[in-house]
């Protein structure tokens, strides 16, 4: 009876129908949780450029954008209830800042023909776009990330590596494993030697990890890490006095949040990125003028500008750019996510299309094509200036290492093809 | 009035004796069968299944094998997650392994070699009890999530250590992958949660259960009255884990479809399947039922209340719901101490006297 009194409650709830002729960007975010600290600013910026577009142009190409927030904490079963919530609402793209809540989705969305798009994060091999149709990781992954912090290294040792020891301290799950493969194979390569440091889930403890890097002294640490872990460890590195610019973050481990609590010790930290840092755009300008000072800034408004701000906004603008190019391709305003799928197929990203935007030299060029859903893995190293307060690009962007990712990206997802019967192809 | 025992003649002991005794009880009880075989996989959509009902159904089987070890025989276990788990690879495991085989057999044989498993964590449980094999199964939970997580064979080798399910069907209809249609995920479950509580409430009632029940309340005495404790915790452990396993496998195959150890089946998933025992009400059937439908159902009613309804901020509500579910608890176990059941349990006893309670 409870159960029956408790469903009938609900469906008057969840009754409302959904309005025509907007184009509806869910956010599954999360707000709460232990990785609330992160969530929070991407959050912010994804719904302040989608409410800036709806105060300055009316929308995308005339279409007003409803943007659906759902709480997903993080964790994947709530990921799955907002995807069933939202996705009847005419969601046109799911971007769920989560690689264990992507994972999920990848078989739910192709079965359902939406697309997503996992920027900087998820299945690295939904690169190939022959297989993952619906599955976009522009414009950089993970193991692109690897590569970038591989060549950095090699760039700083005149391109000879082969004494060096690195080690990787990771996020004990999906995301955290995700470069060793490519780490493995790029030490073959070029001859360093790689240890694994796996922290578990949410990476308060990490005192033996560090010890370890205290005794054997690598000469380079790399971080992959999430949420509380990138402070811990910062902080960690700080206590063993482990030099700074040998230790280089993904991009996840490079936001304020993570080296703020460290202090002037973390100066000189690095991290990868593949987007510019601070406010100095004229979309700021716009930002401020139709958003902030509007009072409609999205959350509590105080995450302007940070680094993770910034890559909200920057997922949210590919994704209007997505739209704006499906509704050339289609002719028409009110696009369909299978629409929305082209448009994603067909992006392209350059220079005069980001500075007709305001935001010029923010990210870098790249182009989508059917047969590669993940741009063209250009990514730079930024370097955190603790006395300043702020990042800094210290290189321009440059190409990961395709000859190496190109073999391993086709093995895992032909692997991924044949375990679920996909015919890959372009039709 | 209608609901008592006066002019339901019983002729056999087998109709005395039977689950629902009360005629009233006995076409409810056959009304929700009938309601939620035959109607309601004709209502429901994608939301419904995997929003409510799979979960609700999922945490069922958990609970009632959770409440089989701690309710009916008093032995705690924190390591639910952990069997979970075990149930969730061993089932990957059989899917990759013998693609040909029908994954309801898959599902019974995930839910065997937990058996086996809880067997072997359950042998302490001899030596200690109370709190201390609290700790020995929290023992079990953390060494079974860093099993799946160390060994690549669990996973089969995959890049990321996350399992994934393909797709397998029952009857040509797919249950798990991605193609699933609603009402085959949900009656697939249901068919599962039917079972599970048919066995269980048989088990609880016939021997095996009242040796359990000996030994919960009080196990120097059952041992004097010829009650084998080996016997009886092991199998409760067994029978339990078996439960728990099955709830593990269809929480991987069928309802999340991808999953990786730790975040799924952590310490969290315990305590969880712990809570819904103890609100639910320990040692009862329907308190496992009823305790998996409050802390599945409350979360993503008062979402869709704050949310959908009152269009608060996500982030308000998510707090809020912590709040209300936790206070909503207090007040529960304040105002009846044996859980959700022994409410059920009063009302029908009120019922049976109503309205001449005099």
């Amino acid at each position: 009876m409870k159960l029956k009194l408790i469903t009938a409650a609900a469906a008057t709830l969840m009754a409302a129908a959904p309005a025509m002729a907007e184009l509806v960007f869910p956010s599954l975010s999360y707000r709460t949780g232990p990785y609330a600290a992160n969530g929070i600013p991407f959050a912010d910026g994804y719904a302040d450029y989608f409410t800036l577009l709806n105060e300055r142009d009316g929308g995308i190409g005339g279409e007003p954008i409803r943007m659906v927030e759902c709480e997903t904490g993080y964790n994947t079963e709530k990921g799955v209830e907002c995807y069933e919530a939202t996705k009847g609402e005419g969601s046109l793209v799911y971007q769920p800042l989560s690689t264990g809540i992507t994972y999920q989705l990848i078989p739910k969305v192709t079965a359902d023909g939406i697309p997503m798009h996992s920027m900087g994060y998820g299945r690295t091999s939904a690169k190939n776009g022959e297989v993952f149709r619906n599955i976009f990781n522009y414009p950089a992954n993970y193991w692109d990330g690897a590569s970038h912090a591989v060549t950095h290294i090699l760039n700083e040792n005149d391109g000879d590596i082969s004494d060096k020891t690195i080690a990787l301290v990771y996020h004990n799950s999906a995301y955290g494993k995700e470069p060793i493969r490519t780490l493995e194979e790029l030490s073959k390569k070029h001859g360093y030697d790689l240890t694994l440091l796996p922290v578990d889930h949410p990476g308060q403890e990490q005192k033996s990890q560090w010890l370890q890097i205290r005794r054997e002294k690598p000469d380079y640490v790399v971080m992959w890490g999430w949420g509380v872990m990138n402070q811990v460890a910062i902080q960690e590195a700080v206590n063993i006095r482990y030099p700074m610019e040998n230790f280089i973050g993904i991009w996840w481990s490079g936001s304020e949040n993570d080296v703020k609590p460290a202090g002037a010790g973390a100066h000189g930290y690095k991290a990868l990125t593949f987007h510019n840092f601070g406010t100095d755009y004229p979309l700021y300008d716009d930002l401020q003028e139709y958003v902030i000072d509007a009072g409609k800034a999205a959350g509590a408004g105080d995450q302007v500008g940070t680094v993770l701000y910034n890559r909200g906004m920057y997922a949210a603008m590919l994704a209007a750019e997505a739209a704006k190019t499906a509704q050339e391709i289609h002719g028409t305003s009110a696009i369909t996510s299978e629409m929305m799928r082209d448009g994603m197929e067909a992006l392209e990203m350059t220079e005069e299309k980001m500075a007709e935007l305001g935001l010029p030299n923010f990210g870098p060029e790249f182009t989508v094509t059917c047969e590669n859903h993940g741009g063209n893995g250009y990514g730079a190293v930024a370097q955190w200036d603790a006395e300043a307060g702020e990042w800094n690009m210290i290189t321009d962007y440059f190409q990961s290492d395709q000859e190496v990712l190109a073999p391993l990206i086709e093995a895992d997802s032909m692997a991924y093809a044949e375990e679920n019967d996909i015919e890959p192809g372009c039709d | 009035m209608f609901y008592r025992e006066a002019g339901d003649f019983k002729t056999s002991y087998k109709d005395d004796n039977q689950t629902f005794p009360i005629k009233f009880d006995r076409y409810r009880y056959y009304a929700v069968l009938l309601f939620g075989f035959a109607v309601v996989p004709f209502l429901i959509d994608d939301y419904w299944v995997n929003a409510i009902f799979m979960p609700f159904l999922i945490y069922a089987i958990a609970a009632i094998g959770l409440n089989i070890l701690v309710g009916y025989c008093g032995q705690v276990s924190l390591g639910t997650g952990g069997f979970m788990a075990v149930g969730a690879y061993a089932v990957y495991k059989l899917m990759t392994a013998f693609p040909d085989v029908n994954i309801f057999f898959h599902v019974i044989i995930a839910g065997a070699i937990t058996a086996i498993v809880g067997l072997l964590f359950g042998l302490p449980s001899l030596r200690i009890k109370g709190f201390y094999l609290a700790v020995a199964t929290l023992a079990a939970q953390f060494f079974l999530v860093w099993l799946f997580n160390r060994v690549p064979w669990f996973y089969n080798y995959s890049a990321s250590g996350q399992i994934s399910a393909p797709e397998r069907t029952v009857f040509g209809v797919p249950v798990t992958g991605a193609e699933t249609s609603a009402w085959a995920t949900y009656l697939f479950c249901l068919v599962f949660v039917f079972l599970s509580a048919i066995v269980a409430r048989n088990l609880t009632r016939g021997s095996v259960g009242r040796k359990w029940m000996a030994i919960r309340d009080m196990d120097i005495a059952a041992e004097i009255i010829g009650v084998n404790p080996l016997k009886a915790k092991l199998s409760a452990f067994a029978i339990s884990s078996f439960f728990i396993g099955i709830s593990g496998a269809l929480f991987f195959a069928v309802y999340l479809g991808a999953v990786e150890v730790g975040e799924a089946f952590g310490i969290n998933k315990s305590f969880l399947v712990l809570f819904m025992v103890i609100i639910g009400g320990l040692g009862s059937i329907f308190g496992s039922f009823a305790g998996a439908a409050f802390l599945v159902l409350l979360p993503v009613l008062l979402k869709n209340t704050l949310v959908g309804g009152l269009g608060w901020p996500t982030d308000l509500a998510a707090h809020l719901e912590f709040m209300i579910v936790g206070g909503l608890i207090i007040t529960f176990l304040v105002a009846e101490p044996h859980g959700l059941a022994q409410l059920w349990r009063v009302a029908k006893q009120k019922l049976r006297l109503w309205p001449f309670p005099h």
